[in-house]
């Protein structure tokens, strides 16, 4: 009797693959070795894995917007992504991130607009031309990595909802996947003063090298800000609110001390335990050196204006 | 027999202790170019060979603070024959750790290590197990043992702090999250409370006057 009533109860999801029930003895072998071992390397990545098998974007290059830096692989950007909901190990994003339906999607705008409610993605994408920005990455982890994002501005999506004179703020929240890490407290909130996301150097991303973003990226729909750490910037994001005040933000609220709401990239302003002065590239060789993080992330041209007079220190 | 036993299960121990430095060396060679097949270290190898060096020193000193437990149940006293070799395994793994550390994550910054060993307690926690494991691996031998006599049973008591001091190096180092390091803190306490309770629990008990021991043969009554 029970069992039949579990066994109705039980979502597909929950039900082992027979693949993996069969390989059920090699996977706990592999476990134990790993356990006792610290596992010995992984075998080779398939080759599919390092040319996008997303569809295709139309764009333009906006060279005025992007960097000289030589880019990362598609292989490097899409396995070594800090993408929580999946877990916390770096290729875990890109194992589990299968799990987000990313179809249909529909994002909510909500708080100091005019126009707010329901939009579907075609909605919300379909006034804008797309195009690629080179941007660099800084990790709040000190790595960092140079990126050809697909995308438009920010302030463009922004101003379609005709935001009040209230709206200080813009907070963004990111959908919550079928299986969840425990890492955090979800959903996985981020906000931007509202200067700052209407900053021409913030954009909406919608792809990466030329395709679709896939879904360890942040598909369908993610922010960069690239003068700030990167875990400022949501992804897959399922609601916008506009706010008088400052949206309290996921690792502000996990841990204050480390985390602040500006989170701009400062190489004289620490981590408590790490050093920011300096930053690994990925993709360089085994024995490269470290180099210097630049103010803003280098883009201290354009947005040191937004910090005038601010204490950077306390406002970290 | 026993000692044709011990003549390959030494040898084998060793052999296994070497794989995940093996799989670093492969891994690294690989991610420098070489065509090393079926190694492949990720992304970020340096992380990877970092992580992946401490952890296994933090492994090996589990299995290491087994032995004697597992020696007291099995009464298989050929079991504190491989302790020693564990425990150099333990140093040898945790110096990697940081000669990587230092070679190559911090690519040799003197600053940088500094201002890390100082401000950061995490990194002073782990630079101070390796400086408690530096004594216990030089006086390691025979020859040391006869010359400290008691003196060095009390020096090796040391390797009961070393796991408090690197269970909360590698929780401290995490972004977030404790599952895996109170994992490693439940073992070592397991390992070392059995250890308290070997000396002083059975004495409590086997005492007329306990009180932990004749209430219980009442309540099976």
């Amino acid at each position: 009797m029970n069992a039949m009533r579990y066994a109705i109860d039980i979502p597909p999801s929950q039900i082992t693959p027979e693949s993996v029930f069969h390989s059920r003895r090699t996977l706990l072998a592999a476990a134990l070795a790993e356990g006792l071992l610290a596992a010995a390397p992984r075998a080779a990545r398939a080759a599919a894995d390092s040319t996008p098998a997303t569809p295709a974007l139309s764009f333009t290059p906006n060279p005025r917007y992007s960097v000289q830096d030589k880019p990362n692989t598609y292989d490097e950007i899409t396995h070594y992504n800090n993408y929580y909901e999946f877990g916390t190990g770096k290729t875990d994003p890109a194992e589990h991130a299968g799990l987000l339906r990313i179809k249909p999607w529909n994002v909510q705008i909500s708080g100091e607009a005019e126009k707010t409610g329901s939009f579907t993605l075609e909605d919300i994408l379909k006034p804008h031309a797309l195009e690629e920005r080179i941007y660099r990455l800084r990790c709040v982890e000190a790595w960092s990595m140079v990126i050809p994002w697909v995308g438009f501005p920010l302030a463009d999506l922004l101003k379609r909802f005709n935001p009040t004179s209230k709206a200080k703020f813009v907070e963004f929240t990111t959908a919550l996947p079928g299986a969840r890490s425990d890492a955090l407290p979800w959903p996985y909130v981020e906000g931007l003063r509202i200067d700052e996301a209407m900053h021409p150097l913030s954009i909406m991303v919608v792809g990466l090298y030329g395709h679709e973003l896939p879904k360890q990226n942040g598909a369908p729909l993610r922010t960069m800000a690239p003068w700030k750490y990167g875990f400022k910037n949501g992804k897959s994001i399922v609601r916008i609110r506009f706010t008088e005040s400052q949206p309290r933000t996921t690792w502000n609220i996990a841990a204050p001390n480390e985390y602040g709401f500006y989170a701009n990239v400062n190489p004289e302003v620490d981590h408590p335990r790490w050093s920011q002065a300096t930053e690994r590239r990925i993709g360089g060789s085994f024995f490269a050196s470290r180099q210097r993080t630049l103010m803003f992330n280098g883009y201290a041209d354009q947005v040191a204006s937004l910090y005038q007079g601010m204490d950077l220190r306390r406002n970290y | 027999m026993q000692r044709r036993y011990r003549y390959y299960y030494k040898p084998l121990i060793f052999i296994a202790c070497l794989v995940p430095a093996l799989g670093c060396l492969g891994g690294i060679l690989a991610s420098s170019g070489l065509r090393v097949p079926g190694f492949n270290l990720g992304v970020d190898p340096v992380r990877f060979v970092l992580d992946n060096l401490g952890k296994t020193a933090l492994n090996l000193l589990l299995i290491t603070l087994l032995i004697t437990p597992l020696r007291q149940l099995t009464g298989n006293a050929n079991l504190t024959r491989v302790r020693r070799m564990l425990g150099l395994f333990v140093f040898t793994y945790a110096l990697l750790h940081f000669i990587v550390y230092v070679g190559v994550f911090q690519a040799l910054s003197a600053h940088a290590i500094i201002e890390d060993i100082v401000k950061r307690p995490f990194i002073t926690m782990g630079f101070t197990a390796l400086l408690m494991l530096l004594p216990l691996a030089i006086t390691s031998t025979n020859k040391m043992m006869r010359r400290l006599g008691r003196r060095w049973q009390t020096l090796h008591r040391l390797i009961y702090v070393i796991p408090m001091l690197v269970t909360l190096h590698f929780w401290k180092m995490l972004k977030s999250g404790y599952r895996e390091p109170l994992l490693y803190a439940s073992m070592f306490a397991l390992l070392l409370g059995w250890r308290l309770w070997r000396r002083y629990g059975r004495t409590l008990q086997a005492a007329p006057t306990s009180r932990c021991a004749l209430p219980r043969v009442q309540e099976k009554a």
